[in-house]
């Protein structure tokens, strides 16, 4: 506040004195004159250097490690151009692994339907509300490594779910991520647990924004909690729901801790990001691999495009 | 405020000055800094031994050294996951004194990082383990210690399934573990499919199955060494067809290499494909757990030339000078007393570089089986890189376990294919890759 109100002084000041020249022309006066200008500018500066210093500088670097033959070691740097970009798009193994996504993606749906479901549950007048909404939004909060390791266990033959599957009379169950066919659903399991209280908290902050008198109004022309539901809550968190569905598109498409740590990638769950990190670390061809994360990037961003094209922004307007 | 603020931002970027100016490292200025120089200074070793920095042996090491050249203060610096941080630290000037050259360094990119210690001939006599570390005839380490590789087994298990004879050829092997499935309740062959790495170390044996030193060198310009008859096509083979046959764990996904010790020293499994290094550390593991250490053997790979077994024997991590140590005579007195005088190789029970050395203990099975040592020959001039180039090009990779979970899915139907199927898209890769490097 002091700051602005000074600074308003000086410009009047100022405008009285085009040649510029001020009541106090003392050299001390004008320097902290532009210090004062120059203050909020400093305060930026340090935030803005970090974002430079961590964000554009290394991204800058991938790409133009992309267009060399880099092994992640040699001194010297080889342009190689556009070689690395032909060798990502006409080598077909790289490509397959985003059939893996697909089960990420299709995991997505279950996982924003369970969050949707659960936030408005827990939206209405609930027993033990904050409890369960605690024990919700709890898994997104652990570790991923640590959930990578405690589900490996449970998957385990003869592991916890085993266990519990044969109270039930289930025996015989398969092998939760040695058999092929199941593997990415275990996976895609684990990764549903793992990010639903992302979802839940972001629909249970949507919904809780929608003002109160507008479900009074309802509860008053007789609408049920479902007919409330599709009237209210659902138009009302379009926009949130929206954003979680780039969201998950683009997380499925760079799924990484969890079949890391679970599988390193075996058995036919490797995805696009950790084929990257083999590329980079294990077959050393960094340059490749930098060639790899900018597509990744493209897509992404493409994806998000084209997303927001076909559902744009529109202004939510309950009444 | 505006005064803090300034402080603030000119802190920043003093920060950011002697952070870059970290690497602006001058060791190279002084002429006397060389390795024939004066034995004294600090020195910082980096290792990758985490266990020996935590029990106080390398203290020990340290200890001993330092009495016999009071003018030099050493300084340790253990490393848990040392190939990735290394690569990264190499980037940098510094990158301590010593160290264990890392496998990614390929040979022609050594002088970049590493100081020479001298022409490889004048060491031929008396060390062994020579190829890792030179290039071009020069020579950048020397070898800590060196190891055979085979199969690494529980006598007792083999005993209890009536298995007399050890086996010298695949088919005996895999009819060994057909006996011990049948007659006992340990899983005959353990892969660690889910660690990944003791995948990998059977590619050691590479030349021993058909007894041809230079067969390293060889598979470097074979458009198709996955081919019957060579040596990829036994080593992988046998673990496929040992894999196919139900011979090995039955979830391999859910492995696990620290209980793996465990279960092979008490019984529970009956082989491993390790190098010999393994042997002191599963039979630790034997005594911690109520077994005895005489029951981890140790075998050469089950094949032979001729009625002839060998064994390659190949050294460990190599000790090199970086280029950027400033005192470069003390690094190299350090690394010739670790290798002469130290002891490690005989506690470590690993293979002395010292050629005059004896051979270690455990490899006494070796010897009274009539197995043959051998080292391979070194890859002509000017090629020391090159199958590391074709390996990293064909993104097969050799020392490592991605194509070999593959070929563990594909054998227990877990992936589409067959053994010739799965060899042929193998020789594809790497015959595209010979070819694209030669030309």
């Amino acid at each position: 506040m002091a700051i602005k109100d000074s600074t308003a002084v000086d410009v009047a000041v100022d405008r009285f004195h085009p040649e510029g020249r001020v009541q106090r022309p003392s050299g001390a006066a004008r320097r902290r004159r532009i210090l004062r200008r120059l203050t909020p500018y400093l305060f930026i500066a340090a935030a803005v250097a970090l974002l430079v210093l961590l964000t554009y500088w290394p991204a800058a670097n991938l790409l133009y490690f992309s267009v060399t033959d880099w092994d992640g070691l040699d001194q010297d740097l080889n342009y190689v151009g556009a070689d690395n970009y032909v060798r990502v798009f006409t080598d077909p193994r790289i490509f397959e692994v985003f059939y893996v996504s697909l089960y990420y993606f299709g995991a997505s749906f279950i996982q924003i339907g369970l969050a949707l479901y659960f936030a408005t549950i827990l939206s209405f007048n609930t027993r033990f509300k904050n409890f369960f909404r605690g024990v919700l939004f709890f898994p997104y909060l652990i570790n991923g490594v640590a959930i990578g390791f405690v589900f490996l266990y449970l998957f385990q033959p003869d592991g916890t779910l085993d266990t519990v599957l044969s109270w039930f009379g289930l025996a015989d169950p398969p092998q939760w991520v040695g058999d092929p066919d199941i593997a990415n659903w275990s996976l895609a399991g684990t990764s549903v647990w793992r990010y639903m209280g992302m979802n839940f908290v972001l629909f249970l902050g949507a919904i809780q924004s929608i003002p109160s008198d507008i479900y009074e109004a309802a509860e008053l022309d007789g609408a049920n909690k479902w007919q409330q539901f599709w009237a209210i809550i659902l138009p009302g968190i379009r926009r949130i729901l929206g954003l979680c569905f780039v969201l998950s598109i683009a997380g499925s498409l760079s799924v990484f801790e969890i079949p890391f740590i679970m599988t390193g990638g075996a058995n036919g769950t490797s995805t696009f990001v950790i084929q990257t990190i083999q590329t980079a670390f294990t077959h050393r061809q960094v340059g490749i691999a930098s060639a790899m994360a900018i597509v990744l990037l493209a897509i992404v961003l493409a994806v998000t495009f084209v997303q927001r094209k076909l559902f744009p922004d529109e202004k939510v307007d309950l009444t | 405020m505006t005064k803090k603020a300034l402080a603030g931002v000119a802190t920043f970027a003093a920060a950011a000055i002697a952070l870059s100016g970290c690497t602006g490292g001058a060791a190279d200025d002084d002429p006397s800094n060389t390795i024939d120089g004066e034995v004294a200074g600090d020195l910082t070793i980096i290792t990758w031994r985490t266990d020996l920095v935590e029990n106080g042996q390398f203290d020990e090491y340290i200890a001993a050294f330092e009495e016999q050249y009071p003018d030099v203060s050493v300084e340790v610096e253990a490393i848990t996951d040392y190939a990735g941080e290394m690569q990264t630290r190499l980037t940098t000037d510094n990158y301590g004194d010593v160290i264990g050259i890392p496998a990614s360094v390929q040979p022609d990119q050594f002088e970049q990082f590493l100081e020479p210690i001298g022409e490889k001939a004048d060491f031929a006599e008396t060390h062994r383990f020579l190829n890792g570390a030179s290039y071009d005839g020069t020579q950048y380490g020397l070898a800590i210690g060196g190891n055979a590789n085979g199969v690494l087994y529980n006598k007792r298990v083999f005993e209890e399934a009536g298995v007399t004879a050890l086996p010298t050829t695949p088919e005996a092997f895999l009819a060994a573990l057909q006996q011990v499935k049948d007659g006992t309740d340990a899983i005959p062959m353990y892969t660690n499919y889910k660690d990944g790495w003791p995948l990998g170390q059977s590619f050691g044996n590479l030349g021993g199955v058909t007894a041809n030193p230079d067969a390293a060198s060889e598979m470097a310009e074979d458009p198709a060494p996955w081919s019957e008859g060579k040596d990829m096509y036994a080593i992988d083979g046998l673990l496929y067809d040992a894999v196919a046959a139900g011979l090995t764990e039955e979830d391999p996904l859910t492995t696990n290499w620290e209980q793996s010790k465990v279960d092979l020293a008490t019984g529970k499994i009956g082989a491993m494909t390790l190098g010999s290094w393994a042997i002191s550390q599963f039979q630790d593991a034997a005594e911690a757990n109520g077994a005895s250490a005489d029951d981890i053997g140790y075998m050469a790979f089950p094949s032979n030339v001729d009625g002839a077994q060998y064994s390659v024997i190949a050294g460990d991590y190599n000790l090199g000078i970086s280029r950027h140590s400033e005192s470069k005579a003390a690094a190299w007195a350090w690394i010739q007393w670790f290798i002469e005088e130290s002891g490690f190789a005989e506690n470590e029970a690993m293979i002395s570089t010292m050629a005059s050395a004896p051979l270690p203990e455990n490899l006494a099975g070796l010897e009274e089986a009539g197995v043959q040592l051998m080292e391979m020959n070194p890859a002509p001039a000017g090629e020391e890189g090159l199958l590391n180039e074709v390996s990293s090009d064909s993104q097969v990779d050799l020392f490592g376990n991605i194509y070999r979970q593959e070929l563990v899915d594909v054998a227990r139907g877990a992936a589409d294919g067959d053994k010739e199927s799965f060899f042929a898209d193998l020789n594809e890769r790497w015959g595209a890759s010979v070819e694209r490097l030669a030309g």
